[in-house]
């Protein structure tokens, strides 16, 4: 039992470790240094030496010590068994060794016989893997689409595989691609157009959503019901089979290239998801509050302006940033409903751009990049109110 | 009292619920019934424009004489297929200025001229001239002039509105559409799709759920796919899977693993052998799915590790005094908490993954096998500028969804109340 447990503890932690030294070959590659082979099968071997050699020590010297000597000689290896190889890439591979051996910190000889250890051993490094590569996978196209747009195109025909920058080169030049963006390609108008109509978005959906959402959480009426089921409803129904009425009736009241043609639509397809999200909130202030509003003599309106509106500033907070998100990351009506390159969206822009094959695709990424980066930044930054958000039950794209 | 004030209270809650209702109808109610319409006439792109009359001002001088001009009128009709009938023409004029020689078909009132041209054909087009005088021999200033713009109505049937129906663009769609390979597609897109990303979304929320360093950088990390701007990321995985200069390719060939670069996104069917087995994939559409996966696998993430936070640490806690392995943990007492919420996520991802547009016509643009239908409603409608086919696809995407539904709150909709 305790050698079946010792052998999949070596080969499961083995791989691990070779995954992401794997992982770290790559991205050096990525970086100019010019691997041809992986050498899984060395990596894998001496891998399970340094486990074996882990578990075998076990307490007998101090963790620290432990760690380090081992990582040490496992690199060293590394170095004679690999292609020639900077210092910083050794250096690199002696740090993930050494976070590789600090997780095992929890083997040993005497831990291997546990119940159901083996298992346990799966999942552990199943867990750890998976973080490396989910981290890995989705990082990976972010970190090419900022890369790229650094470099140049004849660059990349040269060796699509050097990512590196040259960061001696002068800001000017670095930036090359976002001076032209902005100089050639007009991009200003379009981050002007596009935080126009998102924030406009945002500002009249929440004047419809307000007063509807507080009707849905708070007051009786005929076909409430019917109402709030079809919110959910609607917000199933796809864009894809609305586009070619709108297109027709907006062509013929010339509502097309205009931002508010684009800003209407934008707030009736997101009012549903809003108002759901609102009423929710709504409905949990407690009644109370508002009855003292009413016996102050405050009508409906009062009411939402002073109590309701207040109370319920992270739930507007975070409908807005939703809102926000979709308006500015909408493609199919901006692709329908503009087609003069005075009045695109940023969205809209970049495939109007990658629509001309000779466009270096350097600029393609750095317009990416400019589209990318403010959504990310404000999900980083309000991420709390966003997920409450999401997970309100509350789902659209 | 309190019937008034229920009143009150209904008329209150009208006045606040209707803005919100009449936009939501006029644009996304209104059109799924216009769909209906327009999916049974006959019409293109070019028909849905109204015809109008139209003028070009120009204004030139007859001779030394200031106190004379000549304006000529570029008289059209901007469709190139309708007729427009009783076209009126209107144009005003400074005091003391009256027209020489003035066309029959016109008379000036004081200070304006008035035509009647009749009826204009398709392609219409006129030079019509009109010298205007002062006659206290005084200069006109041209400026003026070219600053008053003529006024030109008429009118033209709107093809829209008329009633002659068809059912030709329903028989295009069954008959000459390709129309079962289509559907095929379709369903292999949504269905992997959506269970390619519950399956991730479940390793995803596993994971972060375990007690792990930086959990909430990780969960935010993982949502990156989601929130990002699709034509940005479309574009970025466009060119990491390029086969010439693309860096996956790249990195496959300089490791060894492939000997020539594939073309993940252009080919639409690889030969593979599996154990003996020699097997066509589709390839360009299982990129697709896998690109889908990426995206949207962060909401089943999402909404899993949600229910998984919420499953009480004391279940897990009993079953490690009853000595239960990992394994048997997770399939006795965390698969049955999120049955539920796997269920909807189903239903709504099929749905959305079903209208999926975007993705599918950045990366491909519908082409090498990855034909959906909303995609062929785009073709339809746009590229092929057959308005009333992309309406006849987009009623069949109606027809298929309202089924979808029905089947989806029938089956687990009182289900989803209580989650």
């Amino acid at each position: 039992m305790k050698y079946k447990s010792l052998a999949i503890f070596l080969i499961i932690s083995s791989f691990f470790l070779t995954c992401i030294l794997s992982i770290w070959k790559i991205m050096a590659t990525l970086q100019g240094l010019s691997f041809t082979n992986l050498n899984v099968t060395p990596v894998f071997l001496i891998g399970i030496f340094l486990s074996l050699a882990f578990v075998l020590i076990g307490n007998k010297i101090n963790h620290l010590i432990k760690i380090f000597s081992l990582s040490f000689i496992f690199s060293i290896l590394y170095f004679y068994l690999n292609e020639t190889s900077p210092y910083w890439y050794i250096f690199g591979v002696f740090l993930i060794t050494l976070f590789f051996t600090n997780k095992l910190k929890k083997y040993s000889m005497q831990s291997l016989k546990e119940d159901f250890i083996s298992e346990k051993i799966i999942f552990d490094f199943i867990t750890l893997f998976g973080i490396v590569f989910f981290a890995f996978v989705i990082l990976f196209p972010f970190y090419i689409m900022l890369v790229t747009s650094f470099k140049t195109q004849i660059a990349l025909l040269v060796n699509p595989l050097d990512f590196s920058l040259d960061f001696t080169k002068n800001l000017t030049e670095l930036f090359k691609s976002y001076f032209v963006i902005f100089e050639t390609y007009n991009f200003g108008r379009y981050i002007l157009i596009s935080s126009a109509v998102s924030i406009g978005t945002v500002i009249v959906t929440l004047l419809f959503a307000i007063p509807a959402a507080y009707a849905v959480a708070r007051l009786n009426f005929f076909g409430k019901n019917f109402l709030s089921t079809s919110i959910l409803i609607i917000y199933m129904f796809p864009a894809i089979v609305l586009v070619i009425p709108l297109y027709t009736v907006f062509s013929q009241l010339g509502l097309r290239n205009s931002i508010f043609g684009l800003l209407i639509v934008y707030t009736a397809t997101t009012l549903p998801v809003a108002i759901y999200m609102l009423q929710g909130y709504f409905k949990s202030i407690p009644k109370e509050i508002e009855d003292a509003g009413i016996m102050d003599g405050q009508n409906w309106f009062g009411i939402i302006l002073k109590i309701i509106i207040p109370l319920s500033l992270p739930a507007i907070a975070s409908v807005s940033l939703y809102v926000f998100m979709i308006a500015w990351n909408e493609f199919l009506f901006s692709l329908m409903f503009l087609d003069s390159p005075k009045s695109f969206t940023l969205s809209r822009a970049i495939q109007y751009l990658s629509g001309d094959a000779e466009t270096p695709r350097q600029y393609l990424m750095a317009g990416s990049v400019i589209v990318t980066l403010p959504v990310l930044f404000i999900f980083i930054y309000f991420e709390k109110y966003l997920v409450s958000g999401l997970t309100a039950g509350s789902v659209k794209e | 009292m309190s019937d008034s004030l229920s009143k009150l209270e209904k008329r209150t809650a009208y006045t606040l619920v209707l803005p919100a209702v009449l936009l939501v109808f006029a644009i996304v109610l209104f059109p799924i019934f216009a769909n209906v319409w327009i999916s049974f006439k006959d019409i293109e792109l070019k028909d849905i424009r109204i015809p109008e009359p139209r003028a070009k001002k120009i204004v030139e001088s007859i001779s030394e004489n200031q106190s004379e001009l000549k304006i000529i009128y570029k008289l059209r009709n901007s469709s190139l297929i309708q007729e427009i009938k009783n076209v009126q023409f209107q144009d005003k004029f400074p005091t003391n200025v009256s027209p020489v020689n003035l066309d029959p078909r016109c008379n000036f009132q004081t200070k304006k001229v008035i035509c009647n041209f009749g009826n204009w054909q398709a392609k219409y087009r006129e030079n019509f001239e009109i010298t205007i005088q002062n006659y206290n021999g005084e200069k006109i200033d041209k400026r003026i002039i070219r600053s008053q713009k003529p006024i030109l109505s008429g009118k033209a049937d709107n093809p829209l509105l008329t009633t002659n129906f068809t059912l030709e663009n329903f028989k295009k769609v069954f008959y000459e559409n390709n129309f079962v390979e289509l559907l095929l597609t379709t369903f292999y897109f949504t269905f992997f799709g959506t269970v390619g990303a519950i399956i991730f979304g479940i390793l995803a929320a596993q994971l972060v759920n375990q007690n792990i360093q930086g959990r909430t950088y990780m969960r935010g990390i993982l949502l990156f796919p989601y929130v990002g701007p699709v034509v940005a990321l479309a574009y970025t995985w466009t060119l990491l899977l390029d086969p010439n200069s693309g860096t996956l390719n790249a990195l496959l060939v300089n490791f060894n693993i492939i000997e020539q670069p594939i073309n993940l996104l252009g080919q639409k069917y690889i030969t593979m052998s599996i154990l003996g087995f020699e097997f066509k994939l589709r390839l360009a559409l299982t990129t697709v799915i896998f690109f889908e996966i990426w995206r949207y696998f962060p909401l089943a993430f999402l909404f899993i590790l949600a229910r998984l936070q919420a499953i009480p640490q004391t279940l897990y806690e009993a079953a490690d005094v009853d000595g239960a392995s990992p394994i048997q943990k997770f399939i006795h007492i965390t698969l049955p908490q999120i049955t539920a919420i796997i269920s909807i996520l189903f239903m709504i991802r099929f749905i959305w993954n079903f209208n999926k547009f975007e993705d599918i016509f950045l990366l491909t643009g519908g082409a090498s096998g990855t034909r959906t239908l909303p995609i062929n409603v785009y073709q339809q409608g746009f590229a092929v500028s057959d308005i009333g086919m992309g309406s006849a696809v987009s009623m069949v995407i109606v027809m298929l969804l309202l089924s979808f539904m029905v089947i989806y709150f029938r089956l687990i909709g009182k289900r989803a109340n209580e989650v």
